[in-house]
């Protein structure tokens, strides 16, 4: 049996079923809910409904928390974006020691558990005033988004020939256009795929967010946990979608900018 | 302005941040596990001394143990699966398990509550056809948690292992058998080392990132599967006793760290070895 091509042909199609089920079900589910016309979270529901994407967005709680969450992700993610593109430029260049020690405090908060992250940042920031306001929330994001704008540029930079930038400098150019004109139109994917990846982090953040939002300052991540662990009904299940889509949009996004520049799917 | 400096002005805006706002504070941190009530041990004397804090320690890394064994145990076949399958299939396979690992875990720790809770769908389900008359504990438990767990993990053990697995020639497996290896004698001597090293990397990443988990235990799990994290917050949320929860951190930074060497080095001698 253990030497039929058949038997393990079927037994890699069980294996891919199990996997599916077990990676998408859960998240269809919640999709599913979402658009269900009964008061609680049955599946499958009796009928299908928009009435809880109408709560979401004309209940002011939610309404209010959705757009906290867009007035931290925009600048969070531009500026993360911004200093994480010229922190890859600056760190492709230096030869020194120093380069990767600094690389790696640039990538720390990414790789160090974000509790110690959001107790570190909110001890911090309630002594300096930056706890239940915009700011506080912003400047957090951009230090947990920066290490994945750096990393994903600093790959596409890995493969960059710096002779083109020799080459604009050598007929004269000056810094400020070689870069303009050479160098960001050759690494835009990368950073765009940076940007997408800080929206969708900062998008999704909970755990720093939790300690730093106020009742009256509350992205929709904190809304919805503080929903979760009162009474729940299928709104959340539409929030939830919410979030679910803007990931899959990102990600999709990602995937168009990286066919263009022809590099690799995935991570 | 010489590239020198202008590699300066470049990185500076990115240093100062990551030091005022993130180093400083996690310094902050380290200072307030020493000096409170009086500067000395005694927080961590608490964290490792007393019963109910040994105990979360213990299921922190119970629980992150178990974590990786079942990934490696699920992920083993997936990533096989995966290597061996048709170009569109694998395709998919990665697809699949790409999206959930662009989606938040907050909404798929959610979505298990919905799936799973006494009123849920599995219960309602199978109590529907009959087949249970009361609910089943399904979530709140450690059966939730690692549930949960695992299929955020997944992809963190599945990658290393695809990567590695994709570069073994079958010829060695063919090799071993028509040698007169068994089947199940040249898997473990043949094709199992040669995927040692995607194994141990993907055990690495999510026995470490397991660690410091803290949405899905609080979530998913009960009074008994309280992990480091969920700890950390409670006593600063709750009872803002900044000295012990900065020494958890502490404690949870050190240990993260020192595993990612220890094992690091391992690694390395092995491979100088071989």
């Amino acid at each position: 049996m253990f030497y039929s091509a058949k038997f393990w042909g079927g037994l890699r199609g069980v294996i891919n079923a199990l996997l599916v089920v077990y990676m998408l079900a859960p998240l269809v589910i919640v999709l599913v809910i979402s658009f269900s016309s009964a008061l609680f979270l049955t599946f499958p529901p009796p009928g299908l409904s928009l009435q809880w994407y109408d709560k979401m967005f004309s209940n002011p709680t939610w309404s209010r928390s959705l757009i906290t969450t867009l007035k931290i992700m925009v600048p969070a993610a531009a500026i993360a974006t911004i200093l994480g593109t010229a922190a890859a430029l600056a760190l492709s260049r230096m030869q020194s020691k120093w380069a990767l020690f600094i690389r790696g405090v640039l990538m720390a908060p990414l790789i160090i558990p974000v509790i110690i992250t959001a107790a570190a940042i909110f001890g911090v920031f309630r002594i300096w005033g930056l706890y239940g306001n915009l700011q506080g929330l912003i400047l957090a994001h951009v230090i947990l988004t920066l290490p994945y704008v750096l990393s994903t540029v600093s790959a596409n930079l890995v493969m960059f020939d710096k002779r083109l930038e020799d080459a604009a400098a050598n007929c004269g150019a000056p810094p400020w256009t070689t870069f303009r004109r050479i160098t960001l139109p050759l690494i835009s994917p990368s950073v765009l795929s940076g940007m997408l990846f800080a929206m969708v982090i900062s998008f999704d953040e909970l755990v720093v967010s939790l300690f730093l939002s106020t009742p009256r300052v509350r992205p929709v991540t904190v809304q919805m946990w503080s929903n979760i662990k009162g009474d729940t009904d299928p709104t959340i299940a539409a929030i939830a979608t919410v979030l679910f889509l803007f990931s899959l949009i990102a990600l999709l996004a990602d995937g168009v900018a990286r066919r263009k520049s022809g590099r690799a799917a995935g991570l | 302005m010489t590239l020198k400096n202008r590699n300066l002005w470049l990185i500076a805006p990115a240093v100062t941040l990551i030091g005022v706002c993130f180093l400083y504070p996690v310094l902050w941190l380290l200072q307030r596990s020493v000096s409170e009530p009086v500067w000395g041990l005694q927080n961590y004397e608490t964290v490792f001394g007393k019963a109910v804090y040994v105990g979360v320690l213990w299921n922190t890394a119970s629980i992150a143990g178990a974590t990786t064994l079942l990934c490696a145990l699920i992920g083993f076949p997936v990533a096989y699966s995966m290597v061996h399958s048709r170009p569109w299939i694998r395709k998919l396979l990665i697809f699949v398990v790409l999206i959930p690992f662009w989606t938040s875990i907050l909404v798929r720790s959610f979505a298990w509550l919905v799936i799973l809770q006494r009123g849920g769908i599995i219960n309602d389900l199978l109590i529907g056809i009959g087949l249970i008359a009361q609910p089943l504990d399904l979530v709140y438990n450690r059966f939730g948690v690692l549930l949960g767990m695992v299929q955020i993990l997944l992809p963190f053990m599945v990658f290393p292992l695809f990567s590695v697995m994709a570069r073994i020639d079958g010829s060695f497996f063919k090799a071993a058998t028509n040698l007169g290896a068994n089947p199940l004698r040249a898997f473990f001597r043949v094709y199992l080392p040669l995927t040692m090293p995607g194994l141990a990397t993907g055990a690495m990443l999510v026995f470490i990132i397991s660690l410091g988990y803290f949405i899905t235990p609080e979530m998913l799990g009960g009074r008994g599967d309280t992990m480091i994290a969920q700890l950390i917050f409670q006593r600063i949320d709750e009872f803002g006793d900044w000295p012990l929860a900065s020494a958890l951190a502490i404690v949870l930074l050190v240990g993260t760290g020192l595993l990612f060497i220890v094992i690091n080095s391992i690694f390395k001698l092995r491979g100088g070895r071989s």
